[in-house]
């Protein structure tokens, strides 16, 4: 699983070796299915990033133009204006998006902290601790990831709300909630990375007087610094991205709601009020395009690869 | 104190700080035990470092998932007891026909659609020098939320009356080969389908990322022998490419059906469900949080879940059977 994490596939150096066999027609043959084969791609890639485009076009527009004529008009006369943006921003309460801009961000950021440390400690205990019937409750762990999360939804929130734990910290059913779903996978990747440490290592601090909270600290966790990262950003993303806990956990209160949940909201009250909706869209996920494109290379370098053995 | 509890930063630093807290007093109280001799100290370890993801994991996942399957035998209040009859309900009224429909729809076309796709694409690019650049313009769609992608797309179906200029970027390529403009969300059943698209915009840069991995994995000697035996490209990649790359390329199509079945988010952002677009996991949240029946809501629940037990038995089977053939 995750050891192919920091291993690059071996890519054949040099081009393949033009072989005298090769008659006339089959260079031929290769070099239609190379131009057939390259003009798919670019149609591909055009009608995946399109779409994006043109919503992101669209929100500069002004609020009359967007309803009356497609993005694609921008080009043939070009007016721009940030007023839509202003208006999910710091316009009137109903459409300001801001204060769950916030809430998305109180909510995600411990929504990664808790799970991962959580796990990485539990990863500790099922890689270098050896107890008693270990193996059997890893195998347990790993199976709850078959829960899907509507599993768990109505008690998990009975908890809370027979609790009146929200009232004072209305955020907490969130944060557990997102924890609780993220804790089996987050264990059984972190787990195999884990145990991919060479076993001297650790034995090697143990001889030096280390007890096993200063293996953790000292040799596991740098060590662990890659696999960490990784989760942590697709664990952010995911909580930032989610509307179902979002959603339910919430109570549909303002005060905690996540952007996706206000926004969802909106494209079923203000269906045609595209302005809001395209400048609304684009400010929820400003955040992730900016994580994506300054990570792009962890992401599409087979660090997901690293996940599934080929 | 004031700012700690009444503002949401607050909140937020509070929370940080009181579970740094709790993870110190563990590791502090781990530290101690470590002067312990014997059995008493392996069993202060284990639960200093496996405890509190174990308990959380029992209290939050584990019983509730029990009590959904319980309440999934309970009447709407959770009251009487009313056996199966929830999941009577489920396969017999008409909403919840058409929702089973559509989320079969959704589970077979949404994983073959997005790695058919991620796998062509994946090969294309390969060794092309723009390959890196190529791969991010597809996997984009997977750092934008559903709801992001529900809106996106809404606006590329959107509708307007044959009369008016379309501003959705497909009814204005079908007007402009002189088409009549089709509505796209409203006119069942084609719109599960155009909701699907959606999806299977999302999910090919997934399929891709792994799967261009493999194919970077398949000995290049095999490619290269395969060459010199003048195979055309289109040979090479059903031939060799494809036979070679098969445990990863069953991974990946489980791996989208599971998710596939519990995506709710596209259908509650672009029709509501309306227009018998209704899939299993909005209508679990429906009853559930809507209409309040816990006994429907709960069975939907659990047939969401029994659905996804063979997909993951599946999946992991072939992971360990892959982890058996390389070691």
């Amino acid at each position: 699983m995750s050891a192919t994490l920091a291993q690059t596939p071996t890519v054949p150096t040099g081009p393949v070796q033009q072989g005298q066999r090769r008659s006339a027609a089959t260079v031929f043959r290769s070099l239609v299915t190379h131009r057939v084969g390259s003009a798919v791609a670019i149609v591909i890639a055009v009608l995946w990033t399109l779409p994006t485009f043109g919503l992101f076009l669209s929100s500069l527009r002004p609020e009359r133009e967007i309803k009356t004529s497609g993005w694609w008009h921008a080009f043939a006369d070009p007016q721009f204006t940030l007023a839509n943006y202003e208006r999910v921003l710091g316009g009137a309460t109903s459409t300001n998006l801001a204060v769950y801009f916030q809430n998305s961000l109180v909510i995600a950021v411990p929504a990664t902290v808790i799970p991962l440390c959580l796990a990485i400690m539990a990863s500790y205990a099922f890689s270098v601790l050896r107890w008693k019937g270990r193996d059997w409750v890893f195998v347990a762990v790993f199976a709850l990831q078959v829960v899907p999360l509507q599993m768990a939804l109505i008690p998990l929130l009975r908890i809370f709300s027979n609790s009146g734990v929200a009232d004072t910290f209305p955020f907490l059913p969130l944060w557990i909630a997102h924890s609780v779903f993220a804790l089996p996978l987050a264990i059984f990747l972190l787990h195999n990375f884990m145990s991919e440490v060479p076993r001297d290592l650790i034995e090697a601090a143990q001889i030096d007087g280390a007890g096993h909270v200063v293996v953790f600290l000292k040799v596991m966790l740098p060590l662990m610094r890659p696999a960490i990262a990784i989760f942590a950003i697709f664990q952010f993303l995911w909580v930032w991205n989610d509307l179902l806990v979002g959603l339910t956990f919430s109570g549909g209160s303002r005060t905690v709601q996540p952007l996706t949940a206000a926004l969802a909201a909106m494209s079923g009250d203000r269906g045609q009020e595209w302005h809001i909706l395209t400048a609304g869209a684009f400010v929820s996920m400003i955040l992730p395009l900016i994580v994506f494109f300054s990570l792009q290379r962890f992401f599409v370098r087979g660090l997901l690869a690293g996940s599934v053995k080929g | 104190m004031g700012f700690l509890l009444y503002s949401k930063n607050g909140q937020l630093v509070l929370a940080l700080l009181a579970f740094v807290a709790v993870v110190a007093v563990l590791l502090v109280a781990a530290r101690l035990a470590e002067r312990l001799t014997g059995r008493g100290r392996s069993s202060v370890m284990v639960a200093v470092f496996g405890g509190p993801a174990l308990l959380l994991l029992a209290v939050g996942l584990i019983y509730p998932a029990v009590r959904t399957g319980w309440m999934s035998l309970l009447d709407g209040n959770s009251q009487g007891f009313v056996g199966l009859e929830n999941y009577l309900h489920v396969f017999t009224d008409a909403g919840g026909v058409v929702a089973l429909r559509n989320t079969l729809l959704w589970v077979v076309l949404t994983p073959l659609l997005s790695t058919g796709i991620g796998l062509v694409y994946a090969v294309l690019v390969d060794k092309s020098r723009l390959e890196s650049f190529a791969k991010s313009l597809l996997f984009l769609p997977q750092a934008i939320s559903f709801v992001g992608a529900g809106i996106i797309w809404r606006f590329v179906y959107e509708y307007r009356g044959a009369s008016q200029d379309q501003t959705g970027l497909l009814n204005a390529v079908i007007t402009w080969f002189g088409g009549e403009p089709v509505r796209f969300l409203q006119d069942s059943p084609l719109n599960t389908i155009f909701l699907i698209f959606v999806l299977v915009w999302t999910e090919p840069g997934f399929a891709m990322v792994v799967l261009s991995a493999a194919i970077k994995a398949v000995p290049s000697d095999v490619i290269e022998a395969a060459r010199l035996d003048g195979v055309n490209g289109w040979q090479l990649f059903w031939r060799i490419t494809v036979p070679s790359i098969r445990p990863s390329l069953v991974v990946v199509l489980t791996t989208i059906s599971i998710a596939t079945l519990k995506i709710f988010d596209i259908t509650r952002t672009m029709t509501g469900a309306k227009f018998g677009t209704q899939v299993l996991a909005n209508e679990m949240y429906d009853w559930s949080f809507v209409f309040g029946d816990n006994g429907v809501g709960s069975a939907m629940a659990v047939i969401i879940f029994l659905l996804v037990i063979p997909l993951v038995i599946y999946n992991v089977r072939q992971m360990a059977h892959n982890k058996a053939v390389r070691g």
